[in-house]
């Protein structure tokens, strides 16, 4: 088993491509491709990425420190854990059931429901925030209501824990659909029988099965939720220490000139960018070698 | 399936859970937008939406998205190929740090780009002496919107790539094909498809982006002013109205944009035999 899992990694399954006359193009050609494509890559994706890092020790490690313990950065740091503490729990509690009713189940307009559920992804980010400032604004749908009893949604923490939601209100879904329907309902439906309740059929059948995907839902939606700017920034009204997420203070301290301060709270947030794709990596790795494709690829090879 | 023959439980409370936070979150919010809008007259509606500096704002946005997702799909077809082709040093970091765009904060993406390309960035002080500004330009906006549509193409592409039996480029080896007749006759056919997928997301995603993109573009009126900005201007002038009308249109263009990609979608299916 070991053996197999070192094997596989060692393998690149290019190779194949690479040892076939047929699939293999003359030497030039590759190393043109590769000299180009990796140039693009290094220098849109790699290059921003390291600047963040560079820019934020420009000054060196005790400004960096510094910008980073400051109270309104803090408050910031607090905020975000917040609103995406909030969010991902709530997205991921509509996300598994969303992905039992339509995967484990047939109903008209279920395809319907799956564009609506995908909806966010399309929309506009300002958008976003905007709904929430027509519903809630003080000229909003429920504005005045609102207003008489004295609480406030937008331009205060629940209008941005709500736009969070919104922006992150796919992920976990999107990641399960499609997983939990190909799994069919087999497995469930013998632990049924079997005299298994519904929750107990859920946590120990389905759950194992559909870990993987659930983690890489989880960590891409928390990502997009500590992350989010535009939607966030309409609905924050911008006070400091109280509305600011990390996103929009890295923004204001940036339009202050504070360069050094704004790239240092930035780089946390790159930080997290490379814990969400080394996880990420990770799954997908753990996912190729317990799911089926694993043992395609060993049957292959 | 028959409503008798259902064996697991829980159908009622999921569906249910989930049409209530669906409308509650999503559906109730974007309705108000229309409910808002029809506050105007038709006129009034068309005035907003067609005064100059929105038009331009229009140009500017599509203009930009096209050209960046085109260049997306032209690189992120490279990409996708090398990926899955070639063997390189540092390919996982390569195949792994392909999504830092879905990761990396946009407003984190936005600053870093725009010290890159300013006059004395790394990369803006040798396009200077040539003539060419990126930062607070129109340039500028494509710049971020490259950034962020890159992952879509690859994503979409690789898998296809990675599915294709050998037997077809075989066969056309052996009828005496070169590498370029074989791929522009046989692969492109092929890929043509998810190609196309990848594009139309990168461009739906690029029309409404808008953490990245303000940093670096300057935002001067009628010359770099993206339409998402438009939006956040009216705001913050108080004219609810007038931000909601321009969000009408955008949103309209986002659900047509959203029809053609779930029709391109089960296009690629059709054509690579996957279903998805």
């Amino acid at each position: 088993m070991a053996t197999a899992a070192t094997l596989r990694r060692s393998v690149d399954p290019a190779a194949r491509f690479e040892a076939r006359s047929a699939t293999r193009e003359a030497p030039w050609v590759k190393r043109t491709l590769l000299a180009v494509a990796l140039s693009f890559f290094a220098l849109f994706l790699l290059m921003p990425l390291i600047a963040v890092f560079i820019e934020a020790l420009r000054k060196g490690w005790e400004t960096y420190f510094t910008a980073l313990i400051e109270p309104d950065a803090l408050a910031s740091i607090r905020l975000t854990l917040l609103a995406a503490g909030i969010a991902v729990p709530l997205n991921l509690v509509f996300g598994v059931s969303a992905a039992w009713a339509i995967a484990k189940f047939e109903f008209r307009g279920k395809h319907f429901l799956i564009t609506l559920i995908d909806l966010p992804f399309s929309v506009s980010p300002v958008i976003a925030g905007l709904v929430y400032i027509l519903m809630f604004g003080a000229h909003g749908w429920f504005g005045p209501w609102l207003n008489e009893h004295d609480i406030r949604i937008v331009f205060a923490v629940p209008g941005i824990v709500l736009a969070t939601i919104f922006v992150t209100f796919p992920f976990v879904a999107r990641e399960l659909i499609p997983l939990m329907q190909a799994q069919g309902r087999e497995e469930e439906e013998a632990a049924i029988v079997l005299g298994a309740n519904g929750w107990r059929t859920f946590w120990h059948v389905t759950l194992p099965n559909i870990r993987w995907g659930l983690l890489y839902g989880v960590i891409l939606c928390n990502a997009r939720a500590m992350g989010e700017f535009g939607a966030v920034s309409v609905v924050s009204g911008h006070i400091r220490g109280e509305t600011n997420t990390m996103p929009l203070q890295v923004e204001i301290l940036y339009n202050e000139y504070q360069f050094a301060a704004a790239f240092a709270v930035a780089s946390l947030l790159a930080l997290l960018a490379l814990v969400t794709l080394g996880i990420k990596s990770w799954v997908e790795h753990n996912a190729a070698r317990s799911g089926p494709a694993a043992q395609d690829e060993a049957t292959a090879s | 399936m028959a409503r008798s023959t259902r064996v697991l439980p829980g159908f009622g409370p999921t569906l249910g859970l989930t049409l209530t936070w669906l409308s509650l979150i999503v559906l109730l919010p974007l309705a108000s937008v229309f409910l808002k809008a029809s506050n105007l007259s038709l006129s009034e509606f068309w005035n907003v939406v067609s005064a100059p500096r929105v038009v331009a704002s229009y140009k500017l946005s599509f203009g930009m998205s096209l050209s960046a997702a085109a260049i997306n799909a032209v690189f992120g077809l490279m990409l996708a190929w090398c990926l899955v082709r070639y063997r390189f040093p540092g390919k996982r970091l390569v195949d792994a740090l392909i999504d830092l765009p879905f990761a990396l904060p946009t407003a984190v993406a936005g600053i870093a780009l725009t010290a890159l390309y300013a006059k004395n960035g790394w990369i803006g002080q040798w396009l200077e002496p040539l003539g060419i500004q990126v930062a607070f330009k129109p340039l500028g906006v494509l710049v971020a919107l490259v950034f962020i549509g890159l992952p879509f193409v690859v994503r979409t592409v690789q898998p296809v790539l990675e599915d294709l039996d050998v037997e077809h480029e075989e066969a056309a080896a052996s009828l005496g094909a070169g590498r370029g007749q074989t791929f522009r006759y046989v692969l492109l056919p092929v890929l043509l498809p998810a190609l196309l997928t990848g594009f139309t997301l990168a461009f739906a995603r690029a029309v409404g982006e808008y953490g990245s993109v303000i940093f670096i573009a300057g935002n001067i009126p009628m010359i770099s002013e993206i339409t998402p900005l438009m939006i956040i201007t009216k705001l913050e002038q108080y004219d609810y109205v007038g931000a909601t009308a321009v969000a009408e249109v955008m949103l309209l263009i986002s659900f047509a944009l959203l029809l053609l990609i779930n029709g391109l979608q089960a296009w690629t299916a059709r054509r690579t035999g996957r279903d998805r």
